[in-house]
Protein backbone atom coordinates (compact mmCIF):
# COMPACT_ATOMS: atom_id res chain seq x y z
CA UNK A 1 0.00 0.00 0.00
CA UNK A 2 1.21 3.45 -0.76
CA UNK A 3 0.58 4.68 2.74
CA UNK A 4 3.85 3.25 3.96
CA UNK A 5 5.86 4.98 1.25
CA UNK A 6 4.32 8.41 1.69
CA UNK A 7 5.68 9.85 -1.53
CA UNK A 8 6.24 13.56 -1.70
CA UNK A 9 4.42 14.33 -4.86
CA UNK A 10 4.90 17.47 -6.80
CA UNK A 11 1.72 18.05 -8.69
CA UNK A 12 0.58 20.98 -10.69
CA UNK A 13 -1.42 22.99 -8.27
CA UNK A 14 -3.95 25.54 -9.27
CA UNK A 15 -2.65 29.08 -8.75
CA UNK A 16 -4.61 29.95 -5.63
CA UNK A 17 -3.23 27.04 -3.65
CA UNK A 18 0.29 27.39 -4.98
CA UNK A 19 0.60 31.01 -4.06
CA UNK A 20 -0.80 30.50 -0.61
CA UNK A 21 1.35 27.54 0.25
CA UNK A 22 4.55 28.53 -1.46
CA UNK A 23 4.90 31.70 0.55
CA UNK A 24 4.98 30.14 3.96
CA UNK A 25 5.88 26.48 3.73
CA UNK A 26 7.64 25.34 0.61
CA UNK A 27 7.73 21.73 1.75
CA UNK A 28 3.96 21.76 1.89
CA UNK A 29 3.97 21.41 -1.86
CA UNK A 30 3.85 17.69 -1.15
CA UNK A 31 0.15 17.21 -1.62
CA UNK A 32 -1.77 14.20 -0.42
CA UNK A 33 -4.85 15.22 -2.33
CA UNK A 34 -5.48 17.74 -5.07
CA UNK A 35 -8.86 19.06 -6.06
CA UNK A 36 -9.13 20.80 -9.40
CA UNK A 37 -12.03 22.62 -10.98
CA UNK A 38 -14.59 20.79 -8.89
CA UNK A 39 -18.26 21.43 -9.58
CA UNK A 40 -20.84 19.59 -7.53
CA UNK A 41 -24.56 19.10 -8.09
CA UNK A 42 -27.46 17.81 -6.04
CA UNK A 43 -29.87 17.06 -8.85
CA UNK A 44 -30.22 20.28 -10.81
CA UNK A 45 -28.83 22.42 -7.98
CA UNK A 46 -25.15 23.26 -8.12
CA UNK A 47 -23.57 23.53 -4.67
CA UNK A 48 -19.84 23.80 -5.44
CA UNK A 49 -18.39 26.03 -8.15
CA UNK A 50 -14.94 25.53 -9.62
CA UNK A 51 -13.17 24.64 -6.37
CA UNK A 52 -9.44 23.98 -6.64
CA UNK A 53 -7.18 23.34 -3.67
CA UNK A 54 -4.62 20.95 -2.26
CA UNK A 55 -4.52 18.95 0.96
CA UNK A 56 -0.92 18.99 2.19
CA UNK A 57 0.74 15.85 3.52
CA UNK A 58 0.81 15.53 7.32
CA UNK A 59 -0.87 18.86 7.85
CA UNK A 60 -4.27 19.85 9.17
CA UNK A 61 -6.41 21.63 6.61
CA UNK A 62 -9.64 23.16 7.80
CA UNK A 63 -12.68 24.15 5.81
CA UNK A 64 -14.70 27.02 7.23
CA UNK A 65 -17.67 29.04 6.11
CA UNK A 66 -21.28 29.78 7.03
CA UNK A 67 -23.95 27.06 7.03
CA UNK A 68 -24.78 25.86 3.56
CA UNK A 69 -21.54 27.13 2.03
CA UNK A 70 -20.65 23.66 0.79
CA UNK A 71 -17.84 22.80 3.20
CA UNK A 72 -19.36 19.46 4.25
CA UNK A 73 -20.18 18.66 0.64
CA UNK A 74 -16.57 19.33 -0.33
CA UNK A 75 -15.38 17.05 2.48
CA UNK A 76 -17.75 14.30 1.39
CA UNK A 77 -16.43 14.34 -2.16
CA UNK A 78 -12.95 13.41 -0.88
CA UNK A 79 -14.02 9.88 0.11
CA UNK A 80 -16.95 9.78 -2.31
CA UNK A 81 -19.51 9.58 0.51
CA UNK A 82 -21.68 11.87 -1.60
CA UNK A 83 -22.47 8.83 -3.74
CA UNK A 84 -24.89 7.53 -1.11
CA UNK A 85 -27.20 10.40 -2.02
CA UNK A 86 -29.36 9.93 -5.07
CA UNK A 87 -28.88 12.51 -7.80
CA UNK A 88 -25.54 13.77 -6.49
CA UNK A 89 -22.77 14.11 -9.08
CA UNK A 90 -19.56 16.00 -9.58
CA UNK A 91 -17.46 17.37 -12.38
CA UNK A 92 -13.74 18.01 -12.15
CA UNK A 93 -10.84 16.08 -10.76
CA UNK A 94 -9.76 14.86 -7.34
CA UNK A 95 -6.41 13.15 -7.00
CA UNK A 96 -5.11 11.05 -4.12
CA UNK A 97 -1.36 10.53 -4.37
CA UNK A 98 -1.59 11.54 -7.97
CA UNK A 99 -4.35 9.12 -8.93
CA UNK A 100 -7.94 10.03 -9.64
CA UNK A 101 -10.22 8.91 -6.82
CA UNK A 102 -13.09 8.55 -9.25
CA UNK A 103 -11.26 5.85 -11.16
CA UNK A 104 -10.63 3.59 -8.21
CA UNK A 105 -12.82 1.14 -6.38
CA UNK A 106 -14.85 3.10 -3.85
CA UNK A 107 -14.36 0.66 -0.97
CA UNK A 108 -10.58 0.69 -1.52
CA UNK A 109 -10.62 4.49 -1.59
CA UNK A 110 -12.52 4.72 1.69
CA UNK A 111 -9.94 2.52 3.39
CA UNK A 112 -7.33 5.11 2.43
CA UNK A 113 -9.50 8.13 3.24
CA UNK A 114 -11.19 7.65 6.62
CA UNK A 115 -14.02 9.73 8.03
CA UNK A 116 -15.32 10.88 11.40
CA UNK A 117 -18.82 12.30 11.56
CA UNK A 118 -20.62 15.14 13.26
CA UNK A 119 -22.23 13.02 15.95
CA UNK A 120 -20.39 10.12 17.53
CA UNK A 121 -21.74 7.03 15.73
CA UNK A 122 -20.18 3.94 17.30
CA UNK A 123 -21.67 0.61 16.25
CA UNK A 124 -23.86 -1.22 18.77
CA UNK A 125 -20.93 -3.48 19.54
CA UNK A 126 -18.19 -3.63 22.15
CA UNK A 127 -15.40 -1.05 22.27
CA UNK A 128 -12.99 -3.65 20.91
CA UNK A 129 -15.27 -4.73 18.08
CA UNK A 130 -15.83 -1.13 17.05
CA UNK A 131 -12.13 -0.54 16.52
CA UNK A 132 -11.61 -3.99 15.01
CA UNK A 133 -14.48 -3.58 12.55
CA UNK A 134 -12.50 -2.01 9.72
CA UNK A 135 -9.73 -4.57 10.10
CA UNK A 136 -12.15 -7.47 10.08
CA UNK A 137 -14.12 -6.43 7.03
CA UNK A 138 -10.92 -5.74 5.15
CA UNK A 139 -9.60 -9.18 6.01
CA UNK A 140 -6.52 -7.76 7.72
CA UNK A 141 -3.72 -10.23 8.42
CA UNK A 142 -2.38 -8.15 11.32
CA UNK A 143 -2.92 -9.42 14.85
CA UNK A 144 -6.14 -7.58 15.53
CA UNK A 145 -5.73 -6.95 19.25
CA UNK A 146 -2.37 -5.22 18.72
CA UNK A 147 -3.85 -3.02 16.03
CA UNK A 148 -6.81 -2.18 18.27
CA UNK A 149 -4.52 -1.16 21.12
CA UNK A 150 -2.39 0.94 18.78
CA UNK A 151 -5.42 2.77 17.38
CA UNK A 152 -6.89 3.39 20.83
CA UNK A 153 -3.53 4.80 21.96
CA UNK A 154 -3.41 7.06 18.92
CA UNK A 155 -6.88 8.28 19.78
CA UNK A 156 -5.80 8.92 23.40
CA UNK A 157 -8.49 6.58 24.65
CA UNK A 158 -6.49 3.50 25.62
CA UNK A 159 -5.92 4.39 29.28
CA UNK A 160 -9.60 5.10 29.80
CA UNK A 161 -10.93 1.89 28.24
CA UNK A 162 -8.17 -0.73 28.46
CA UNK A 163 -9.85 -2.52 31.37
CA UNK A 164 -13.26 -2.82 29.77
CA UNK A 165 -12.70 -3.33 26.07
CA UNK A 166 -15.64 -5.69 25.91
CA UNK A 167 -18.22 -3.30 27.27
CA UNK A 168 -20.72 -1.73 24.91
CA UNK A 169 -19.47 1.40 23.18
CA UNK A 170 -22.65 3.13 24.30
CA UNK A 171 -21.46 3.09 27.89
CA UNK A 172 -18.82 5.68 27.01
CA UNK A 173 -19.41 9.42 27.28
CA UNK A 174 -20.04 11.44 24.13
CA UNK A 175 -16.45 12.67 23.96
CA UNK A 176 -15.08 9.17 24.50
CA UNK A 177 -17.43 7.84 21.82
CA UNK A 178 -16.09 10.40 19.37
CA UNK A 179 -12.50 9.43 20.18
CA UNK A 180 -13.56 5.81 19.72
CA UNK A 181 -14.84 6.74 16.27
CA UNK A 182 -11.46 8.33 15.55
CA UNK A 183 -9.71 5.16 16.73
CA UNK A 184 -12.04 3.10 14.54
CA UNK A 185 -11.10 5.21 11.53
CA UNK A 186 -7.38 5.08 12.36
CA UNK A 187 -7.36 1.30 12.70
CA UNK A 188 -7.29 0.75 8.94
CA UNK A 189 -4.33 3.15 8.73
CA UNK A 190 -5.82 5.69 6.36
CA UNK A 191 -3.60 8.19 4.60
CA UNK A 192 -6.18 10.92 5.04
CA UNK A 193 -8.63 11.46 7.89
CA UNK A 194 -11.70 13.58 7.18
CA UNK A 195 -13.59 15.07 10.13
CA UNK A 196 -17.00 16.63 9.64
CA UNK A 197 -17.57 19.04 12.53
CA UNK A 198 -16.37 16.36 14.97
CA UNK A 199 -16.90 18.51 18.07
CA UNK A 200 -20.27 20.05 17.35
CA UNK A 201 -22.07 17.61 19.68
CA UNK A 202 -19.43 17.73 22.44
CA UNK A 203 -18.78 19.75 25.58
CA UNK A 204 -15.76 22.11 25.79
CA UNK A 205 -13.52 19.67 27.69
CA UNK A 206 -14.11 16.84 25.23
CA UNK A 207 -13.60 19.32 22.40
CA UNK A 208 -10.24 20.38 23.82
CA UNK A 209 -9.14 16.74 24.02
CA UNK A 210 -10.04 16.11 20.42
CA UNK A 211 -8.29 19.25 19.23
CA UNK A 212 -5.15 18.23 21.09
CA UNK A 213 -5.43 14.82 19.51
CA UNK A 214 -5.72 16.19 15.99
CA UNK A 215 -2.48 18.08 16.34
CA UNK A 216 -0.73 14.86 17.42
CA UNK A 217 -2.31 12.80 14.66
CA UNK A 218 -0.68 14.93 11.98
CA UNK A 219 2.38 12.74 12.32
CA UNK A 220 0.58 9.63 11.17
CA UNK A 221 -1.92 10.98 8.69
CA UNK A 222 -3.15 13.95 6.75
CA UNK A 223 -6.16 15.65 8.28
CA UNK A 224 -8.99 17.66 6.80
CA UNK A 225 -11.56 19.09 9.17
CA UNK A 226 -14.80 20.92 8.58
CA UNK A 227 -15.71 23.26 11.38
CA UNK A 228 -18.16 26.05 11.99
CA UNK A 229 -15.98 27.21 14.84
CA UNK A 230 -13.36 29.68 13.62
CA UNK A 231 -11.35 29.54 16.83
CA UNK A 232 -11.08 25.80 16.36
CA UNK A 233 -9.78 26.22 12.82
CA UNK A 234 -7.26 28.75 14.09
CA UNK A 235 -6.13 26.47 16.91
CA UNK A 236 -5.69 23.18 15.08
CA UNK A 237 -5.05 23.79 11.42
CA UNK A 238 -2.06 24.68 9.29
CA UNK A 239 -4.11 25.73 6.30
CA UNK A 240 -7.60 27.13 6.13
CA UNK A 241 -10.00 27.29 3.24
CA UNK A 242 -12.90 29.73 3.42
CA UNK A 243 -15.95 28.84 1.37
CA UNK A 244 -18.98 30.97 0.63
CA UNK A 245 -22.04 29.92 -1.39
CA UNK A 246 -20.15 27.04 -2.96
CA UNK A 247 -17.08 29.01 -3.98
CA UNK A 248 -13.61 28.82 -2.54
CA UNK A 249 -12.97 32.42 -1.55
CA UNK A 250 -9.61 32.09 0.06
CA UNK A 251 -7.14 29.33 0.84
CA UNK A 252 -4.10 30.32 2.89
CA UNK A 253 -1.87 29.27 5.75
CA UNK A 254 -4.05 29.58 8.83
CA UNK A 255 -2.22 32.46 10.58
CA UNK A 256 -2.32 34.47 7.39
CA UNK A 257 -6.01 33.87 6.74
CA UNK A 258 -6.98 34.96 10.23
CA UNK A 259 -4.61 37.95 10.53
CA UNK A 260 -4.32 39.37 7.03
CA UNK A 261 -7.14 37.95 4.97
CA UNK A 262 -6.74 38.61 1.27
CA UNK A 263 -10.42 38.98 0.48
CA UNK A 264 -12.89 41.41 2.03
CA UNK A 265 -15.47 38.59 2.32
CA UNK A 266 -13.07 36.50 4.39
CA UNK A 267 -12.45 39.47 6.61
CA UNK A 268 -16.15 40.09 7.00
CA UNK A 269 -16.72 36.45 7.98
CA UNK A 270 -13.86 36.08 10.44
CA UNK A 271 -14.70 39.34 12.15
CA UNK A 272 -18.24 38.08 12.63
CA UNK A 273 -20.07 40.37 10.28
CA UNK A 274 -22.10 37.47 8.88
CA UNK A 275 -22.48 33.72 9.21
CA UNK B 1 -69.64 25.76 43.22
CA UNK B 2 -71.37 27.22 40.22
CA UNK B 3 -73.75 24.93 38.30
CA UNK B 4 -71.55 25.23 35.27
CA UNK B 5 -68.44 24.05 37.15
CA UNK B 6 -70.46 21.22 38.71
CA UNK B 7 -71.63 20.13 35.27
CA UNK B 8 -68.06 20.17 33.96
CA UNK B 9 -66.86 18.09 36.87
CA UNK B 10 -69.67 15.63 36.26
CA UNK B 11 -68.85 15.29 32.53
CA UNK B 12 -65.19 14.83 33.31
CA UNK B 13 -65.90 12.15 35.92
CA UNK B 14 -68.38 10.38 33.66
CA UNK B 15 -66.01 10.23 30.70
CA UNK B 16 -63.15 9.03 32.88
CA UNK B 17 -65.32 6.20 34.24
CA UNK B 18 -66.63 5.25 30.79
CA UNK B 19 -63.20 5.06 29.13
CA UNK B 20 -61.89 3.11 32.10
CA UNK B 21 -64.72 0.59 31.88
CA UNK B 22 -64.12 0.14 28.13
CA UNK B 23 -60.42 -0.46 28.74
CA UNK B 24 -61.32 -2.99 31.40
CA UNK B 25 -63.71 -4.83 29.06
CA UNK B 26 -61.03 -4.94 26.35
CA UNK B 27 -58.54 -6.51 28.73
CA UNK B 28 -60.99 -8.87 30.37
CA UNK B 29 -62.00 -10.51 27.08
CA UNK B 30 -58.62 -12.23 26.98
CA UNK B 31 -58.93 -13.45 30.54
CA UNK B 32 -62.54 -14.54 30.01
CA UNK B 33 -61.47 -16.66 27.04
CA UNK B 34 -58.54 -18.10 28.97
CA UNK B 35 -60.72 -18.85 31.98
CA UNK B 36 -63.46 -20.37 29.87
CA UNK B 37 -61.01 -22.61 28.07
CA UNK B 38 -59.37 -23.59 31.35
CA UNK B 39 -62.71 -24.54 32.91
CA UNK B 40 -63.89 -26.62 29.97
CA UNK B 41 -60.63 -28.01 28.70
CA UNK B 42 -58.25 -27.81 31.63
CA UNK B 43 -59.15 -31.26 32.91
CA UNK B 44 -58.45 -32.85 29.54
CA UNK B 45 -54.98 -31.37 29.22
CA UNK B 46 -52.94 -34.23 30.57
CA UNK B 47 -50.01 -36.41 29.57
CA UNK B 48 -52.21 -38.46 27.23
CA UNK B 49 -53.30 -35.36 25.36
CA UNK B 50 -49.73 -34.72 24.28
CA UNK B 51 -48.67 -38.32 23.66
CA UNK B 52 -51.67 -40.39 22.46
CA UNK B 53 -53.49 -40.59 19.16
CA UNK B 54 -57.20 -39.76 18.99
CA UNK B 55 -59.39 -42.73 19.90
CA UNK B 56 -62.55 -43.90 18.10
CA UNK B 57 -65.90 -42.50 19.16
CA UNK B 58 -67.15 -44.13 22.29
CA UNK B 59 -63.81 -44.81 23.87
CA UNK B 60 -62.63 -42.25 26.40
CA UNK B 61 -59.10 -40.95 26.71
CA UNK B 62 -56.77 -40.52 23.79
CA UNK B 63 -54.98 -37.35 22.78
CA UNK B 64 -53.93 -35.15 19.94
CA UNK B 65 -50.25 -36.02 19.60
CA UNK B 66 -50.61 -36.33 15.82
CA UNK B 67 -52.21 -32.88 15.57
CA UNK B 68 -49.49 -31.30 17.71
CA UNK B 69 -46.76 -32.87 15.58
CA UNK B 70 -48.65 -31.97 12.38
CA UNK B 71 -48.94 -28.34 13.45
CA UNK B 72 -45.27 -28.26 14.41
CA UNK B 73 -44.19 -29.69 11.04
CA UNK B 74 -46.33 -27.25 9.06
CA UNK B 75 -45.18 -24.27 11.13
CA UNK B 76 -41.59 -25.33 10.56
CA UNK B 77 -42.16 -25.45 6.81
CA UNK B 78 -44.01 -22.14 6.88
CA UNK B 79 -41.15 -20.50 8.76
CA UNK B 80 -38.53 -21.93 6.41
CA UNK B 81 -40.53 -20.71 3.44
CA UNK B 82 -42.04 -17.42 4.59
CA UNK B 83 -39.36 -15.93 6.85
CA UNK B 84 -36.45 -15.85 4.36
CA UNK B 85 -38.62 -14.31 1.66
CA UNK B 86 -40.04 -11.73 4.04
CA UNK B 87 -36.63 -11.02 5.58
CA UNK B 88 -34.68 -10.54 2.35
CA UNK B 89 -37.58 -8.69 0.76
CA UNK B 90 -37.52 -6.31 3.71
CA UNK B 91 -33.78 -5.76 3.27
CA UNK B 92 -34.39 -4.89 -0.36
CA UNK B 93 -37.17 -2.48 0.57
CA UNK B 94 -35.34 -0.77 3.40
CA UNK B 95 -31.84 -0.63 1.94
CA UNK B 96 -31.88 -0.84 -1.84
CA UNK B 97 -35.14 0.13 -3.48
CA UNK B 98 -36.16 3.55 -4.65
CA UNK B 99 -39.23 5.13 -3.16
CA UNK B 100 -41.58 4.15 -6.01
CA UNK B 101 -40.71 0.46 -5.96
CA UNK B 102 -40.86 0.45 -2.18
CA UNK B 103 -44.29 2.03 -2.29
CA UNK B 104 -45.70 -0.65 -4.58
CA UNK B 105 -44.08 -3.58 -2.79
CA UNK B 106 -45.22 -2.27 0.58
CA UNK B 107 -48.73 -1.72 -0.72
CA UNK B 108 -48.85 -5.20 -2.21
CA UNK B 109 -47.60 -6.69 1.06
CA UNK B 110 -50.30 -4.86 2.99
CA UNK B 111 -52.93 -6.14 0.58
CA UNK B 112 -51.58 -9.68 0.84
CA UNK B 113 -51.74 -9.33 4.60
CA UNK B 114 -55.41 -8.43 4.24
CA UNK B 115 -56.32 -11.35 1.97
CA UNK B 116 -58.75 -13.56 3.92
CA UNK B 117 -56.98 -16.69 5.08
CA UNK B 118 -59.59 -18.89 3.42
CA UNK B 119 -58.64 -17.38 0.06
CA UNK B 120 -55.00 -18.18 0.78
CA UNK B 121 -56.20 -21.75 1.42
CA UNK B 122 -57.99 -21.97 -1.93
CA UNK B 123 -54.96 -20.55 -3.69
CA UNK B 124 -52.64 -23.12 -2.08
CA UNK B 125 -55.17 -25.81 -2.97
CA UNK B 126 -55.12 -24.77 -6.62
CA UNK B 127 -51.37 -24.47 -6.75
CA UNK B 128 -50.13 -27.41 -4.70
CA UNK B 129 -52.94 -29.81 -3.83
CA UNK B 130 -54.85 -29.99 -7.10
CA UNK B 131 -51.91 -30.66 -9.49
CA UNK B 132 -50.53 -33.44 -7.29
CA UNK B 133 -53.97 -34.79 -6.33
CA UNK B 134 -52.80 -35.01 -2.74
CA UNK B 135 -53.52 -33.14 0.49
CA UNK B 136 -50.27 -32.85 2.36
CA UNK B 137 -48.16 -31.34 5.12
CA UNK B 138 -46.22 -29.54 2.38
CA UNK B 139 -49.35 -27.85 1.06
CA UNK B 140 -50.36 -26.78 4.58
CA UNK B 141 -46.89 -25.40 5.28
CA UNK B 142 -46.96 -23.55 1.96
CA UNK B 143 -50.30 -21.89 2.75
CA UNK B 144 -49.14 -20.81 6.22
CA UNK B 145 -45.81 -19.62 4.79
CA UNK B 146 -47.64 -17.39 2.30
CA UNK B 147 -49.33 -15.71 5.23
CA UNK B 148 -46.03 -15.22 7.06
CA UNK B 149 -44.39 -13.37 4.15
CA UNK B 150 -46.16 -10.00 4.44
CA UNK B 151 -46.11 -9.97 8.25
CA UNK B 152 -42.38 -10.67 8.41
CA UNK B 153 -41.64 -8.30 5.55
CA UNK B 154 -43.46 -5.26 6.87
CA UNK B 155 -42.28 -5.46 10.45
CA UNK B 156 -38.69 -6.37 9.55
CA UNK B 157 -38.63 -3.39 7.20
CA UNK B 158 -39.82 -1.09 9.98
CA UNK B 159 -37.04 -2.26 12.30
CA UNK B 160 -34.39 -1.93 9.58
CA UNK B 161 -35.54 1.60 8.84
CA UNK B 162 -35.24 2.34 12.55
CA UNK B 163 -31.47 1.83 12.41
CA UNK B 164 -29.97 5.35 12.40
CA UNK B 165 -28.37 6.44 9.13
CA UNK B 166 -25.06 7.51 10.72
CA UNK B 167 -24.34 3.82 11.41
CA UNK B 168 -24.62 3.05 7.69
CA UNK B 169 -22.33 5.95 6.90
CA UNK B 170 -19.81 4.85 9.53
CA UNK B 171 -19.53 1.37 8.04
CA UNK B 172 -19.35 2.60 4.47
CA UNK B 173 -16.72 5.20 5.37
CA UNK B 174 -14.55 2.32 6.63
CA UNK B 175 -14.66 0.70 3.22
CA UNK B 176 -17.52 -1.71 3.81
CA UNK B 177 -19.56 -2.55 0.73
CA UNK B 178 -23.30 -2.05 0.84
CA UNK B 179 -23.95 -5.73 1.53
CA UNK B 180 -21.21 -5.92 4.17
CA UNK B 181 -22.73 -2.90 5.89
CA UNK B 182 -26.11 -4.59 5.97
CA UNK B 183 -24.79 -7.94 7.15
CA UNK B 184 -22.36 -6.71 9.80
CA UNK B 185 -23.97 -3.54 11.13
CA UNK B 186 -27.59 -2.97 10.17
CA UNK B 187 -29.07 -6.42 10.69
CA UNK B 188 -27.16 -6.96 13.98
CA UNK B 189 -28.39 -3.56 15.19
CA UNK B 190 -31.99 -4.52 14.39
CA UNK B 191 -31.86 -8.21 15.30
CA UNK B 192 -34.07 -7.99 18.38
CA UNK B 193 -36.78 -6.32 16.38
CA UNK B 194 -36.44 -8.78 13.52
CA UNK B 195 -36.60 -11.74 15.89
CA UNK B 196 -39.73 -10.28 17.44
CA UNK B 197 -41.26 -9.80 14.01
CA UNK B 198 -40.62 -13.44 13.13
CA UNK B 199 -42.07 -14.71 16.42
CA UNK B 200 -45.19 -12.58 16.02
CA UNK B 201 -45.67 -13.82 12.45
CA UNK B 202 -45.27 -17.36 13.74
CA UNK B 203 -47.81 -16.83 16.51
CA UNK B 204 -50.18 -15.24 14.03
CA UNK B 205 -50.32 -18.25 11.69
CA UNK B 206 -50.09 -20.88 14.42
CA UNK B 207 -53.82 -20.55 15.03
CA UNK B 208 -54.94 -20.36 11.39
CA UNK B 209 -57.58 -22.92 10.45
CA UNK B 210 -59.00 -21.89 7.11
CA UNK B 211 -55.84 -22.28 4.99
CA UNK B 212 -55.37 -25.79 6.37
CA UNK B 213 -58.88 -27.06 5.58
CA UNK B 214 -58.08 -27.37 1.87
CA UNK B 215 -54.42 -28.19 2.12
CA UNK B 216 -53.56 -30.38 5.09
CA UNK B 217 -57.15 -31.65 5.38
CA UNK B 218 -56.84 -33.58 8.64
CA UNK B 219 -55.99 -37.06 9.79
CA UNK B 220 -56.93 -39.29 12.73
CA UNK B 221 -53.54 -40.98 12.64
CA UNK B 222 -49.87 -40.14 12.35
CA UNK B 223 -48.94 -38.57 9.04
CA UNK B 224 -45.66 -40.08 7.81
CA UNK B 225 -43.30 -37.83 5.88
CA UNK B 226 -44.44 -34.62 4.26
CA UNK B 227 -46.75 -35.71 1.46
CA UNK B 228 -49.79 -37.04 3.28
CA UNK B 229 -52.81 -35.38 4.83
CA UNK B 230 -52.02 -34.38 8.37
CA UNK B 231 -53.86 -33.38 11.49
CA UNK B 232 -53.30 -29.95 13.02
CA UNK B 233 -54.52 -28.36 16.24
CA UNK B 234 -56.77 -25.69 14.70
CA UNK B 235 -58.47 -28.11 12.29
CA UNK B 236 -58.82 -30.66 15.09
CA UNK B 237 -60.63 -28.02 17.18
CA UNK B 238 -62.93 -27.29 14.26
CA UNK B 239 -63.75 -30.95 13.64
CA UNK B 240 -64.12 -31.93 17.27
CA UNK B 241 -66.20 -28.92 18.25
CA UNK B 242 -68.72 -29.64 15.48
CA UNK B 243 -69.05 -33.34 16.36
CA UNK B 244 -71.99 -34.42 18.52
CA UNK B 245 -69.91 -36.15 21.21
CA UNK B 246 -69.24 -34.68 24.66
CA UNK B 247 -65.85 -36.33 24.88
CA UNK B 248 -64.76 -34.70 21.62
CA UNK B 249 -66.01 -31.33 22.87
CA UNK B 250 -63.79 -31.64 25.92
CA UNK B 251 -60.84 -32.52 23.69
CA UNK B 252 -61.58 -29.49 21.49
CA UNK B 253 -61.57 -27.21 24.55
CA UNK B 254 -58.27 -28.71 25.63
CA UNK B 255 -56.77 -28.19 22.17
CA UNK B 256 -57.97 -24.59 22.21
CA UNK B 257 -56.37 -24.04 25.58
CA UNK B 258 -53.06 -25.53 24.45
CA UNK B 259 -53.04 -23.47 21.27
CA UNK B 260 -53.88 -20.24 23.06
CA UNK B 261 -51.25 -20.79 25.74
CA UNK B 262 -48.68 -21.53 23.04
CA UNK B 263 -49.49 -18.30 21.23
CA UNK B 264 -49.50 -16.29 24.45
CA UNK B 265 -46.12 -17.67 25.42
CA UNK B 266 -44.65 -16.77 22.00
CA UNK B 267 -46.05 -13.27 22.31
CA UNK B 268 -44.66 -12.81 25.80
CA UNK B 269 -41.23 -14.08 24.73
CA UNK B 270 -41.30 -11.74 21.74
CA UNK B 271 -42.12 -8.73 23.93
CA UNK B 272 -39.45 -9.73 26.42
CA UNK B 273 -36.83 -9.84 23.66
CA UNK B 274 -37.88 -6.43 22.45
CA UNK B 275 -38.04 -4.83 25.88
CA UNK B 276 -34.49 -5.87 26.71
CA UNK B 277 -33.85 -2.67 24.82
CA UNK B 278 -33.26 -1.74 21.24
CA UNK B 279 -29.55 -2.14 20.74
CA UNK B 280 -29.21 1.30 19.21
CA UNK B 281 -30.21 4.46 21.05
CA UNK B 282 -32.47 6.60 18.90
CA UNK B 283 -31.15 10.08 18.46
Amino acid sequence: MQASVRPALSVNLPPIATSALARETPEALAMRMTISKLDFFYGPKQTLFDVSMGIAVNKVTSLIGPSGCGKSTLLRTLNRMYETIRGARLRGEILLDGQSILAQDVTALRRRVGMVFQRPNPFPKSIFDNVAYGLKINGSKLPISDAVEKSLRHAALWDEVKDHLHKSAYELSGGQQQRLCIARALAVEPEVLLLDEPCSALDPISTAKIEELLVQLKDICTITIVTHNMQQAARVSDFTAFLLTGQLIEFSPTPQLFTTPGDPRTEAYITGRFG
Amino acid sequence: MSPRLRWRKFVSGFMLTMTGVCALVAVSVLFLILGYLAIHGGASVNWNFFTKLPVPVGETGGGMANAILGSAKMLLLATLFGVPIGFFGAIYLAEFSGSTTAFFVRYAADLLNGVPSIVIGIFAYGLVVHPFKQYSTLAGGFALGLMMIPITLRSTEEFLRGVPNPLREAAMALGASKWKTIATVIVPAAYRGILTAILLAFARVAGETAPLLFTALGNQFWSPGWTHPTASLPVMIYTYALAPYDDWHRQAWAAGLVLLVLILVINIVARAILSRGIAVPRS
